[in-house]
Protein backbone atom coordinates (compact mmCIF):
# COMPACT_ATOMS: atom_id res chain seq x y z
CA UNK A 1 0.00 0.00 0.00
CA UNK A 2 0.93 3.76 -0.26
CA UNK A 3 2.42 4.53 2.80
CA UNK A 4 1.65 7.35 5.48
CA UNK A 5 5.55 8.52 5.03
CA UNK A 6 4.75 9.99 1.50
CA UNK A 7 1.73 11.77 3.23
CA UNK A 8 3.60 12.71 6.09
CA UNK A 9 6.35 14.19 3.68
CA UNK A 10 3.62 16.49 2.54
CA UNK A 11 2.50 17.95 5.32
CA UNK A 12 5.88 18.78 6.36
CA UNK A 13 6.33 20.35 3.04
CA UNK A 14 3.33 22.77 3.58
CA UNK A 15 -0.01 20.49 2.46
CA UNK A 16 -2.84 19.77 4.20
CA UNK A 17 -3.84 16.21 4.40
CA UNK A 18 -7.14 15.40 4.19
CA UNK A 19 -8.48 12.00 4.19
CA UNK A 20 -11.69 12.52 2.57
CA UNK A 21 -14.23 10.68 2.35
CA UNK A 22 -14.27 8.89 -1.36
CA UNK A 23 -16.96 9.81 -3.61
CA UNK A 24 -18.91 7.48 -4.41
CA UNK A 25 -20.74 7.29 -7.97
CA UNK A 26 -20.46 6.05 -11.09
CA UNK A 27 -19.78 7.88 -14.72
CA UNK A 28 -21.72 6.83 -17.33
CA UNK A 29 -20.17 5.01 -20.56
CA UNK A 30 -20.91 8.11 -22.65
CA UNK A 31 -18.89 10.30 -20.68
CA UNK A 32 -16.08 7.90 -20.56
CA UNK A 33 -16.12 7.55 -24.58
CA UNK A 34 -15.14 11.20 -24.17
CA UNK A 35 -12.56 11.12 -21.77
CA UNK A 36 -9.27 12.62 -22.97
CA UNK A 37 -6.53 10.41 -24.75
CA UNK A 38 -3.06 11.28 -25.48
CA UNK A 39 0.14 9.79 -25.77
CA UNK A 40 1.69 11.74 -23.05
CA UNK A 41 -0.42 10.40 -20.45
CA UNK A 42 -2.65 7.46 -21.49
CA UNK A 43 -0.06 5.28 -22.58
CA UNK A 44 2.29 4.02 -20.10
CA UNK A 45 6.02 4.11 -20.67
CA UNK A 46 8.25 1.02 -20.75
CA UNK A 47 9.64 1.90 -17.42
CA UNK A 48 6.12 1.57 -15.68
CA UNK A 49 5.44 -1.76 -17.39
CA UNK A 50 9.03 -3.36 -15.98
CA UNK A 51 8.49 -1.95 -12.24
CA UNK A 52 5.11 -3.80 -12.30
CA UNK A 53 6.71 -7.08 -13.80
CA UNK A 54 9.56 -6.70 -11.08
CA UNK A 55 7.25 -6.44 -7.84
CA UNK A 56 6.68 -9.77 -7.05
CA UNK A 57 10.58 -11.44 -7.49
CA UNK A 58 13.84 -10.91 -8.93
CA UNK A 59 13.69 -10.63 -12.65
CA UNK A 60 16.94 -11.31 -15.06
CA UNK A 61 16.75 -8.10 -17.30
CA UNK A 62 20.52 -8.89 -18.67
CA UNK A 63 19.12 -12.01 -19.93
CA UNK A 64 16.79 -10.15 -21.54
CA UNK A 65 19.20 -7.71 -23.87
CA UNK A 66 19.61 -8.61 -27.73
CA UNK A 67 22.10 -8.11 -30.27
CA UNK A 68 23.03 -4.68 -31.43
CA UNK A 69 21.32 -3.87 -34.61
CA UNK A 70 22.21 -2.07 -37.96
CA UNK A 71 22.03 1.64 -38.26
CA UNK A 72 21.35 2.02 -41.75
CA UNK A 73 17.29 1.40 -42.23
CA UNK A 74 16.17 4.14 -44.78
CA UNK A 75 12.42 3.29 -43.93
CA UNK A 76 11.06 5.97 -42.04
CA UNK A 77 8.64 4.26 -40.22
CA UNK A 78 11.21 1.65 -39.72
CA UNK A 79 13.57 3.96 -38.09
CA UNK A 80 10.96 5.27 -35.89
CA UNK A 81 9.58 1.19 -34.67
CA UNK A 82 12.71 0.92 -34.01
CA UNK A 83 13.92 4.08 -32.02
CA UNK A 84 11.03 3.05 -29.47
CA UNK A 85 12.27 -0.41 -29.22
CA UNK A 86 15.47 0.82 -28.37
CA UNK A 87 14.50 3.31 -25.47
CA UNK A 88 12.73 0.37 -24.31
CA UNK A 89 15.75 -1.41 -24.49
CA UNK A 90 17.41 1.33 -22.25
CA UNK A 91 14.94 1.19 -19.86
CA UNK A 92 15.67 -2.60 -19.56
CA UNK A 93 19.68 -1.63 -19.03
CA UNK A 94 18.75 0.67 -16.22
CA UNK A 95 16.51 -2.06 -14.46
CA UNK A 96 19.67 -4.19 -14.90
CA UNK A 97 21.72 -1.79 -13.56
CA UNK A 98 23.97 -1.78 -16.70
CA UNK A 99 25.68 1.35 -17.62
CA UNK A 100 28.16 0.55 -20.37
CA UNK A 101 24.93 -1.02 -21.71
CA UNK A 102 22.84 2.08 -21.03
CA UNK A 103 25.63 3.77 -22.58
CA UNK A 104 25.61 1.82 -25.94
CA UNK A 105 21.95 2.34 -26.21
CA UNK A 106 22.10 5.94 -25.53
CA UNK A 107 24.39 6.30 -28.53
CA UNK A 108 22.26 4.12 -30.66
CA UNK A 109 19.26 6.18 -29.82
CA UNK A 110 20.95 9.24 -31.06
CA UNK A 111 21.91 7.71 -34.14
CA UNK A 112 18.92 6.58 -35.13
CA UNK A 113 17.07 9.98 -34.19
CA UNK A 114 19.47 12.17 -35.88
CA UNK A 115 18.65 9.88 -39.12
CA UNK A 116 14.92 10.84 -39.12
CA UNK A 117 16.49 14.81 -38.72
CA UNK A 118 15.21 15.39 -35.03
CA UNK A 119 16.46 18.52 -32.98
CA UNK A 120 20.32 18.50 -32.44
CA UNK A 121 18.74 19.22 -29.16
CA UNK A 122 19.22 15.10 -28.51
CA UNK A 123 23.11 15.70 -28.16
CA UNK A 124 22.73 17.16 -25.08
CA UNK A 125 20.42 14.30 -23.89
CA UNK A 126 22.79 11.40 -24.89
CA UNK A 127 25.66 13.34 -22.71
CA UNK A 128 23.16 13.32 -20.05
CA UNK A 129 22.52 9.89 -20.58
CA UNK A 130 26.36 8.99 -20.09
CA UNK A 131 26.99 10.87 -17.50
CA UNK A 132 23.86 9.66 -15.26
CA UNK A 133 24.99 5.73 -16.62
CA UNK A 134 28.70 7.07 -15.14
CA UNK A 135 27.48 7.85 -11.80
CA UNK A 136 25.04 4.78 -11.57
CA UNK A 137 22.13 7.57 -10.91
CA UNK A 138 19.23 4.94 -12.46
CA UNK A 139 16.31 7.33 -11.28
CA UNK A 140 17.35 9.80 -13.23
CA UNK A 141 18.19 7.54 -16.08
CA UNK A 142 14.46 6.47 -16.20
CA UNK A 143 13.76 10.00 -16.34
CA UNK A 144 15.90 11.07 -19.06
CA UNK A 145 15.22 8.11 -21.01
CA UNK A 146 11.68 9.23 -20.88
CA UNK A 147 12.43 12.46 -21.56
CA UNK A 148 14.57 11.70 -24.12
CA UNK A 149 11.86 9.67 -25.79
CA UNK A 150 9.39 12.68 -25.48
CA UNK A 151 11.87 15.21 -26.88
CA UNK A 152 12.43 13.10 -29.93
CA UNK A 153 8.28 12.63 -30.19
CA UNK A 154 8.15 17.05 -29.55
CA UNK A 155 10.84 17.54 -32.63
CA UNK A 156 9.17 15.12 -34.93
CA UNK A 157 6.01 17.09 -33.92
CA UNK A 158 7.49 20.44 -35.28
CA UNK A 159 8.98 18.98 -38.28
CA UNK A 160 5.62 17.45 -39.44
CA UNK A 161 6.88 14.21 -38.65
CA UNK A 162 3.37 14.16 -36.20
CA UNK A 163 2.25 10.75 -37.47
CA UNK A 164 5.90 8.94 -37.06
CA UNK A 165 5.19 10.08 -32.89
CA UNK A 166 2.91 6.67 -32.26
CA UNK A 167 5.26 4.62 -33.93
CA UNK A 168 8.12 5.44 -31.69
CA UNK A 169 5.32 4.82 -28.99
CA UNK A 170 4.44 1.69 -30.45
CA UNK A 171 7.79 0.22 -31.58
CA UNK A 172 8.30 0.63 -27.62
CA UNK A 173 5.26 -0.88 -26.40
CA UNK A 174 5.90 -4.07 -28.65
CA UNK A 175 9.32 -4.29 -27.61
CA UNK A 176 8.26 -3.70 -23.82
CA UNK A 177 6.05 -6.62 -24.22
CA UNK A 178 7.90 -8.93 -25.68
CA UNK A 179 10.63 -8.68 -22.83
CA UNK A 180 7.50 -8.62 -20.14
CA UNK A 181 6.04 -11.96 -21.91
CA UNK A 182 9.67 -13.81 -22.62
CA UNK A 183 10.76 -13.07 -18.92
CA UNK A 184 6.86 -14.33 -17.55
CA UNK A 185 7.62 -17.30 -20.09
CA UNK A 186 10.70 -18.33 -18.10
CA UNK A 187 9.09 -17.90 -14.75
CA UNK A 188 5.47 -17.93 -14.90
CA UNK A 189 3.81 -16.05 -11.91
CA UNK A 190 0.21 -15.08 -11.84
CA UNK A 191 1.02 -11.87 -10.49
CA UNK A 192 3.74 -10.78 -13.08
CA UNK A 193 1.31 -12.08 -15.48
CA UNK A 194 -1.52 -9.73 -14.75
CA UNK A 195 0.23 -6.75 -16.33
CA UNK A 196 -0.63 -8.55 -19.66
CA UNK A 197 -3.95 -7.17 -19.78
CA UNK A 198 -4.10 -4.09 -21.75
CA UNK A 199 -6.91 -4.15 -24.00
CA UNK A 200 -7.80 -0.51 -23.79
CA UNK A 201 -3.99 0.82 -24.60
CA UNK A 202 -4.04 -1.72 -27.67
CA UNK A 203 -7.29 -0.38 -28.77
CA UNK A 204 -5.82 3.51 -28.57
CA UNK A 205 -2.83 2.47 -30.18
CA UNK A 206 -4.65 0.94 -33.34
CA UNK A 207 -6.97 4.02 -33.73
CA UNK A 208 -4.02 6.22 -33.52
CA UNK A 209 -2.45 4.07 -36.45
CA UNK A 210 -5.62 4.83 -38.01
CA UNK A 211 -5.39 8.09 -37.98
CA UNK A 212 -1.92 8.67 -39.80
CA UNK A 213 -1.61 9.59 -43.65
CA UNK A 214 -2.84 7.24 -45.95
CA UNK A 215 1.01 7.19 -47.66
CA UNK A 216 2.10 6.06 -44.25
CA UNK A 217 -0.57 3.93 -44.16
CA UNK A 218 0.27 2.09 -47.45
CA UNK A 219 4.09 1.76 -45.63
CA UNK A 220 4.26 -2.59 -45.93
CA UNK A 221 5.37 -2.48 -42.21
CA UNK A 222 2.92 -0.21 -40.55
CA UNK A 223 0.42 -2.18 -42.09
CA UNK A 224 1.78 -5.72 -41.46
CA UNK A 225 1.96 -4.15 -37.66
CA UNK A 226 -1.37 -2.65 -37.51
CA UNK A 227 -2.92 -6.03 -38.67
CA UNK A 228 -0.90 -8.01 -35.94
CA UNK A 229 -2.21 -5.24 -33.27
CA UNK A 230 -5.32 -6.45 -34.11
CA UNK A 231 -4.51 -10.24 -33.15
CA UNK A 232 -2.89 -8.31 -30.34
CA UNK A 233 -6.17 -6.91 -29.00
CA UNK A 234 -8.16 -9.61 -28.73
CA UNK A 235 -4.81 -11.82 -27.11
CA UNK A 236 -4.42 -9.05 -24.02
CA UNK A 237 -8.26 -9.40 -23.51
CA UNK A 238 -8.80 -11.41 -20.41
CA UNK A 239 -11.63 -10.70 -17.46
CA UNK A 240 -10.57 -8.10 -15.36
CA UNK A 241 -8.57 -9.59 -12.10
CA UNK A 242 -7.68 -12.65 -13.98
CA UNK A 243 -4.02 -13.92 -14.84
CA UNK A 244 -3.57 -15.40 -18.45
CA UNK A 245 -2.12 -18.48 -18.33
CA UNK A 246 1.24 -19.36 -19.29
CA UNK A 247 -0.24 -20.66 -22.90
CA UNK A 248 -1.87 -17.55 -23.35
CA UNK A 249 1.14 -15.60 -22.15
CA UNK A 250 2.78 -17.33 -24.75
CA UNK A 251 1.07 -16.43 -27.70
CA UNK A 252 0.91 -12.89 -26.81
CA UNK A 253 5.02 -13.51 -27.00
CA UNK A 254 4.93 -15.37 -30.43
CA UNK A 255 2.79 -12.34 -31.74
CA UNK A 256 5.20 -9.58 -30.64
CA UNK A 257 8.30 -11.80 -31.50
CA UNK A 258 7.09 -12.03 -34.79
CA UNK A 259 6.44 -8.25 -35.57
CA UNK A 260 9.75 -7.33 -33.50
CA UNK A 261 12.04 -9.43 -35.67
CA UNK A 262 10.01 -7.64 -39.05
CA UNK A 263 10.82 -4.37 -37.38
CA UNK A 264 14.61 -5.15 -36.79
CA UNK A 265 14.95 -6.92 -40.23
CA UNK A 266 17.75 -5.31 -41.98
CA UNK A 267 15.37 -5.56 -45.62
CA UNK A 268 11.59 -3.52 -44.88
CA UNK A 269 8.61 -5.34 -46.19
CA UNK A 270 7.86 -5.33 -49.34
CA UNK B 1 24.89 14.00 -7.62
CA UNK B 2 22.80 13.98 -4.53
CA UNK B 3 19.61 12.43 -4.61
CA UNK B 4 18.17 15.42 -2.28
CA UNK B 5 18.66 17.53 -5.12
CA UNK B 6 17.52 15.64 -7.97
CA UNK B 7 14.30 16.35 -7.01
CA UNK B 8 13.52 19.77 -7.24
CA UNK B 9 16.06 19.54 -10.12
CA UNK B 10 13.77 17.27 -11.54
CA UNK B 11 10.48 19.33 -11.26
CA UNK B 12 12.55 22.51 -12.49
CA UNK B 13 12.93 20.48 -15.55
CA UNK B 14 9.95 19.63 -16.12
CA UNK B 15 8.34 23.28 -15.90
CA UNK B 16 11.02 24.28 -18.23
CA UNK B 17 9.64 21.53 -20.78
CA UNK B 18 5.90 22.90 -20.34
CA UNK B 19 6.96 26.43 -21.12
CA UNK B 20 8.08 24.87 -25.01
CA UNK B 21 4.57 23.29 -25.60
CA UNK B 22 2.47 25.88 -26.30
CA UNK B 23 0.71 25.69 -22.81
CA UNK B 24 -1.09 28.95 -21.39
CA UNK B 25 0.55 30.75 -18.45
CA UNK B 26 -2.09 29.72 -16.20
CA UNK B 27 -1.44 26.03 -16.90
CA UNK B 28 2.09 26.31 -16.15
CA UNK B 29 1.44 27.78 -12.61
CA UNK B 30 -1.09 24.99 -12.16
CA UNK B 31 1.50 22.21 -13.85
CA UNK B 32 3.87 23.49 -11.12
CA UNK B 33 2.00 23.88 -8.21
CA UNK B 34 1.21 19.70 -9.57
CA UNK B 35 4.91 18.78 -9.55
CA UNK B 36 5.26 20.57 -6.46
CA UNK B 37 2.60 18.38 -4.42
CA UNK B 38 4.72 14.84 -6.74
CA UNK B 39 7.83 16.07 -5.47
CA UNK B 40 6.60 14.69 -2.28
CA UNK B 41 5.74 11.67 -3.32
CA UNK B 42 9.24 11.09 -5.60
CA UNK B 43 11.09 10.96 -1.67
CA UNK B 44 8.83 7.82 -1.53
CA UNK B 45 10.08 6.77 -4.65
CA UNK B 46 7.44 7.60 -6.75
CA UNK B 47 8.71 8.58 -10.32
CA UNK B 48 6.77 11.23 -11.96
CA UNK B 49 6.02 10.80 -15.18
CA UNK B 50 7.13 13.10 -17.98
CA UNK B 51 3.65 13.82 -19.55
CA UNK B 52 0.56 16.21 -18.26
CA UNK B 53 -2.32 16.67 -19.12
CA UNK B 54 -4.06 20.43 -18.67
CA UNK B 55 -7.55 21.67 -19.25
CA UNK B 56 -10.27 23.55 -17.62
CA UNK B 57 -12.49 22.33 -14.61
CA UNK B 58 -15.98 23.84 -14.48
CA UNK B 59 -18.46 23.57 -11.80
CA UNK B 60 -20.40 20.30 -11.81
CA UNK B 61 -18.23 18.90 -14.76
CA UNK B 62 -16.13 16.51 -14.65
CA UNK B 63 -12.59 16.98 -16.40
CA UNK B 64 -12.06 13.23 -17.97
CA UNK B 65 -8.39 11.20 -18.50
CA UNK B 66 -7.98 7.80 -19.47
CA UNK B 67 -4.98 5.99 -18.56
CA UNK B 68 -3.71 2.46 -18.74
CA UNK B 69 -2.35 1.31 -14.86
CA UNK B 70 -0.26 -2.17 -14.30
CA UNK B 71 -1.71 -4.37 -11.76
CA UNK B 72 1.01 -4.52 -9.26
CA UNK B 73 2.35 -0.66 -9.39
CA UNK B 74 1.12 1.94 -7.14
CA UNK B 75 0.01 5.62 -8.61
CA UNK B 76 -0.25 9.06 -7.30
CA UNK B 77 -2.65 11.18 -9.69
CA UNK B 78 -1.82 15.29 -8.45
CA UNK B 79 -3.69 18.21 -9.90
CA UNK B 80 -3.03 21.55 -9.49
CA UNK B 81 -5.68 24.20 -10.42
CA UNK B 82 -5.44 28.09 -10.48
CA UNK B 83 -7.71 30.71 -9.48
CA UNK B 84 -10.45 31.54 -9.77
CA UNK B 85 -10.47 28.15 -8.40
CA UNK B 86 -10.75 27.45 -4.49
CA UNK B 87 -10.85 24.00 -4.32
CA UNK B 88 -10.65 20.63 -6.47
CA UNK B 89 -10.19 16.87 -6.34
CA UNK B 90 -8.96 13.85 -8.00
CA UNK B 91 -11.02 10.73 -8.03
CA UNK B 92 -10.73 7.68 -10.26
CA UNK B 93 -13.14 5.23 -11.74
CA UNK B 94 -11.95 2.16 -13.25
CA UNK B 95 -12.98 0.76 -16.68
CA UNK B 96 -17.01 0.60 -16.15
CA UNK B 97 -16.84 4.18 -14.73
CA UNK B 98 -17.33 2.48 -10.83
CA UNK B 99 -15.79 4.90 -8.41
CA UNK B 100 -12.11 3.47 -7.01
CA UNK B 101 -11.24 3.92 -3.26
CA UNK B 102 -8.44 5.91 -2.93
CA UNK B 103 -6.27 7.56 -0.20
CA UNK B 104 -6.93 11.45 -1.19
CA UNK B 105 -4.91 14.95 -0.61
CA UNK B 106 -6.40 17.96 -0.66
CA UNK B 107 -5.26 21.44 -0.09
CA UNK B 108 -7.57 24.08 -1.81
CA UNK B 109 -6.63 24.16 -5.31
CA UNK B 110 -4.42 20.97 -5.09
CA UNK B 111 -5.39 17.53 -4.57
CA UNK B 112 -4.21 13.93 -5.75
CA UNK B 113 -5.36 10.80 -5.27
CA UNK B 114 -3.14 7.10 -4.65
CA UNK B 115 -4.04 3.73 -5.39
CA UNK B 116 -2.72 0.31 -6.42
CA UNK B 117 -4.66 -1.49 -8.84
CA UNK B 118 -5.58 -4.94 -8.54
CA UNK B 119 -6.42 -5.59 -12.04
CA UNK B 120 -4.39 -3.92 -15.33
CA UNK B 121 -6.16 -1.95 -17.60
CA UNK B 122 -7.86 1.05 -18.12
CA UNK B 123 -8.76 3.57 -15.95
CA UNK B 124 -10.64 7.10 -15.54
CA UNK B 125 -8.87 10.39 -13.43
CA UNK B 126 -11.25 12.79 -12.55
CA UNK B 127 -10.41 16.65 -11.62
CA UNK B 128 -13.07 18.11 -10.39
CA UNK B 129 -13.60 21.63 -9.14
CA UNK B 130 -15.95 21.50 -5.72
CA UNK B 131 -15.11 25.08 -5.31
CA UNK B 132 -14.64 28.05 -7.01
CA UNK B 133 -15.03 29.29 -10.84
CA UNK B 134 -13.84 27.56 -13.41
CA UNK B 135 -10.15 27.72 -14.03
CA UNK B 136 -7.18 26.25 -15.63
CA UNK B 137 -5.75 22.92 -13.84
CA UNK B 138 -3.47 20.40 -15.16
CA UNK B 139 -2.54 16.78 -13.91
CA UNK B 140 0.20 14.91 -13.63
CA UNK B 141 1.47 11.12 -12.00
CA UNK B 142 3.71 9.50 -10.41
CA UNK B 143 4.10 5.25 -10.07
CA UNK B 144 6.25 2.97 -8.44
Amino acid sequence: MIRLATLGTIILTGGIFVALGAETGRIPADQLEKAARSDSISIPTPGELFAALEKPGKTNWAGQYRGPMPMTYRDRAQIAFNLGGLIADGFIAVEAKDGQQVKNIGSDIIKLAKALGVSEKLLSRGNSINDFAENNEWDTLQEELEATQNEVKSSMQSHADQDLVILVTLGGWIRGTQVVTSSIMQNYDESSAKVLRQPALVHFMQSKIDEVSPELRKDPLVKDVSNELTKIEKLVSFPAGKAPTAEEVRKVNEVVSKIMDEIESKEAPK
Amino acid sequence: MNRSLLIPLSVIAFAVSVTTRGDTDAEVQARKDALDVAAAFSNDGFKIRDGHWCGVVKPHDHSLVAVNLYAGNEYWFTAGATAPAKKIAVSVYDETGKHVTTESYDNGEKAAAGFAPSSSGQYFVSVDLVEGEASSFCLVYSYK
